[in-house]
């Protein structure tokens, strides 16, 4: 019987092949659908569990999240360090990471922290050891292995946090003292170092970009984002390279000055032209933001209102903005679902026109079948079994390229961080595979209606 | 053994058109031809005896079993096992090739599966070479063969046959009918042959015409 159904299936290979297409095609996208969704929700929650608040400049809460947490997005600003941590200075207080960061390797974040950081993400040594001081990093196990670090070796960052390499810290080179081991968390795609290294790093380009400074403002408006600032400053550096020439050695000799003797970087009244983040690198420690963990959620709120009306600074809830993210993502999530039952539905009918026109063409062979002295409830078990094998296939292919979409999609999307996983089927898609087979069960009994009404006499008698 | 008795039939949608058919008496290994001409209702008759038409009025047996009295489960089985069909155009599983249309008919007639007797049977009707071919790549003449061997592999009680000679030429109509008749004495079983074609009469003793 089965054998029979299976002949009968792949005898009409084209209109056997649409439906498989048009069933196959709705549950991949179903389940890619899913599994994108649910990967990302467990993406977003591994990664900001570990901090209940964001202290970090004014500006879009959400933007602060993105880019401290998950870095992902450009930062808000700088916040004084000092102030940061006399509001993160409470008994409430449980834990409490400064973070920095402006720079990248080729592509790949370099992130100024404490060791607490690793800590609390619970990242472990592969090889090496950890940073004791400045320009020495460890790198994730992602970013070692795409960019080929190895312990020891040395690498010159560049300015901003997209690969450009237009600005680089050549004089300033990091040795990679260690190697993480995979987390699955985004430490595997940051390069992480001390804070000291992201300020040294930094007073110097700052100074750099302060010789440009009139001509860049003339090119650019105030801009929020470091990297673009630099570009054009670099490009109108190039321009006016003469003009410039002798003020920049002066400042270079300055600036190599205050690094033996921190307590002259206030001489520079030049850098009050600065727009208030380059100003302030010069005369206090500055830090991207703080993550802070709280004791209990009392403290969260308190402290979230203390800091947000009573200083210049902004606190981020990060469990929050991930809800408000995924709130915006979720409609789009919902429009392909859409789009997949609509297709569902689609597969369904074609399976059912399947069916129905089989058993037209096959009036003769089934009336046949009867005299060979089968029932009519074995053939519409015939019919049944050719309609279960079909949505079958459908749903192993349909899987299979379901998740193969996801794979694809983790590919392309590795400069985010999103490292997706092949897992077995899980309960949803259990049940998204069943509702299919129960949309087509619907179609086979309708076409095997006719069955029951099959004139076995008549059929053979019009030959 | 085939006795049918006052056997009458009505299509409902046309009451005017009340069929009677003679009484048939045969015993076994007994041949029977039935002539007429189109649309005196042989088929029906047929189909009667084939237990596909529900017994309006009269009684058929076949063998010690009265047909009347089957449930519908047991009519399908009964004619499964007892009844060979040939019609007068061919009906095979299409997506199956020779062998395996043989092989579900055994098996869906719950017959034993007997490689010997298909083996026989092929070889008689000359279907050897074409066992694994596709039955719509057959000729006419070895697709009215391979109908002979579906109506008779599960060696049933009686064979009956509608027009079986009718689209074929005189070599084949002679071929046909002496394979019907062989493989009916092989099967030791009644052969029913309903036909108006007339090349068939002197090839049987005993007739019936409607």
């Amino acid at each position: 019987m089965l054998y029979l159904a299976y002949k009968n299936l792949i005898s009409k290979p084209l209109n056997t092949v649409l439906s498989v297409l048009l069933l196959i095609l709705s549950i991949s996208l179903a389940t890619f659908i899913l599994q994108v969704k649910k990967q990302l929700n467990e993406h977003l929650e591994g990664n900001t569990k570990h901090f209940d608040m964001v202290i970090g400049a004014k500006g879009s809460p959400l933007q602060l999240v993105l880019s401290s947490l998950l870095h992902i997005d450009n930062p808000t600003g700088n916040i004084d360090l000092e102030e940061a941590m006399k509001i993160a200075k409470k008994p409430m207080v449980k834990y409490k990471v400064p973070v920095s960061y402006g720079d990248n390797y080729k592509g790949y974040r370099i992130l100024g922290t404490t060791h607490k950081y690793l800590e609390v993400y619970k990242a472990q040594l592969q090889r090496g050891r950890l940073y004791e001081k400045s320009f020495e990093a460890v790198v994730g196990s992602q970013v070692a292995e795409q960019i080929n670090l190895k312990v020891g070796k040395t690498f010159a960052s560049s300015h901003g946090l997209a690969e450009s390499g237009l600005e680089t810290h050549k004089e300033k080179p990091f040795v990679i003292t260690g190697i993480l081991k995979p987390t699955g968390t985004i430490i595997d795609n940051l390069i992480i170092t001390n804070l000291e290294s992201i300020w040294e790093v930094h007073e110097h380009s700052y100074d750099e970009g302060h010789e440009n400074q009139e001509v860049h403002q003339k090119h650019q408006d105030p801009v929020k984002k470091e990297n673009f600032n630099l570009i054009t400053e670099t490009q109108s550096h190039e321009d006016d390279g003469h003009a410039h020439e002798n003020k920049e050695y002066h400042l270079v000799e300055e600036h190599n000055h205050s690094q033996d003797d921190p307590k002259h970087k206030e001489e520079h009244d030049h850098s009050k032209e600065h727009d208030h983040s380059e100003r302030d690198d010069e005369e206090k420690k500055e830090i991207t933001s703080l993550l802070v963990k709280f004791r209990n959620p009392i403290g969260v709120l308190q402290t979230s209102r203390f800091v947000n009306e009573k200083s210049t600074m902004q606190a981020a809830i990060p469990k929050f903005e991930i809800d408000r993210l995924t709130t915006f993502l979720g409609v789009g999530f919902q429009a392909i679902n859409g789009i997949s039952l609509v297709i569902l539905f689609i597969a369904s009918l074609s399976i059912f026109i399947n069916v129905v026109r089989s058993v037209r063409e096959r009036k003769q062979e089934l009336a046949l079948l009867r005299t060979y002295g089968i029932s009519t409830f074995q053939l519409i078990k015939l019919v049944f079994l050719e309609a279960l094998m079909l949505t079958l296939i459908s749903a192993i292919f349909g899987w299979l390229f379901g998740r193969l979409g996801v794979w694809l999609f983790s590919v392309f999307s590795d400069a985010y961080g999103y490292d997706f996983q092949f897992g077995m089927p899980n309960r949803e898609e259990v049940y998204m595979l069943l509702l299919v087979m129960v949309t087509t069960l619907p179609a086979a009994i309708i076409a095997s209606l006719s069955l029951l009404k099959l004139n076995v006499s008549k059929i053979l008698a019009d030959a | 053994m085939i006795r049918t008795a006052s056997l009458r039939y009505a299509y409902k949608h046309s009451e005017d058109q009340n069929l009677v058919f003679p009484d048939i008496h045969l015993s076994s290994k007994e041949s029977l031809l039935i002539l007429g001409a189109s649309g005196v209702g042989k088929t029906t008759l047929l189909h009667l005896l084939a237990g596909l038409l529900p017994i309006d009025t009269g009684d058929v047996y076949i063998g010690n079993t009265h047909i009347n009295r089957l449930t519908r489960g047991e009519l399908n089985h009964f004619r499964g096992q007892n009844i060979g069909l040939i019609f007068q155009k061919s009906y095979f599983i299409k997506s199956l090739s020779v062998l395996e249309n043989l092989l579900i008919r055994e098996k869906f007639s719950k017959s034993k599966s007997d490689r010997y007797r298909r083996e026989e049977l092929l070889m008689h009707l000359g279907l050897c070479d074409q066992m694994h071919k596709k039955v719509y790549q057959l000729s006419e003449g070895q697709q009215q063969r391979l109908s002979i061997a579906l109506g008779v592999i599960h060696k049933p009680k009686i064979i009956l046959a509608d027009e079986p000679t009718s689209n074929l030429d005189d070599i084949n109509c002679e071929i046909v009918v002496s394979l019907l008749k062989k493989e009916a004495k092989i099967c030791n079983s009644n052969l029913v042959i309903i036909t108006h074609d007339q090349r068939v009469k002197p090839h049987f003793n005993n007739h019936i015409i409607l």
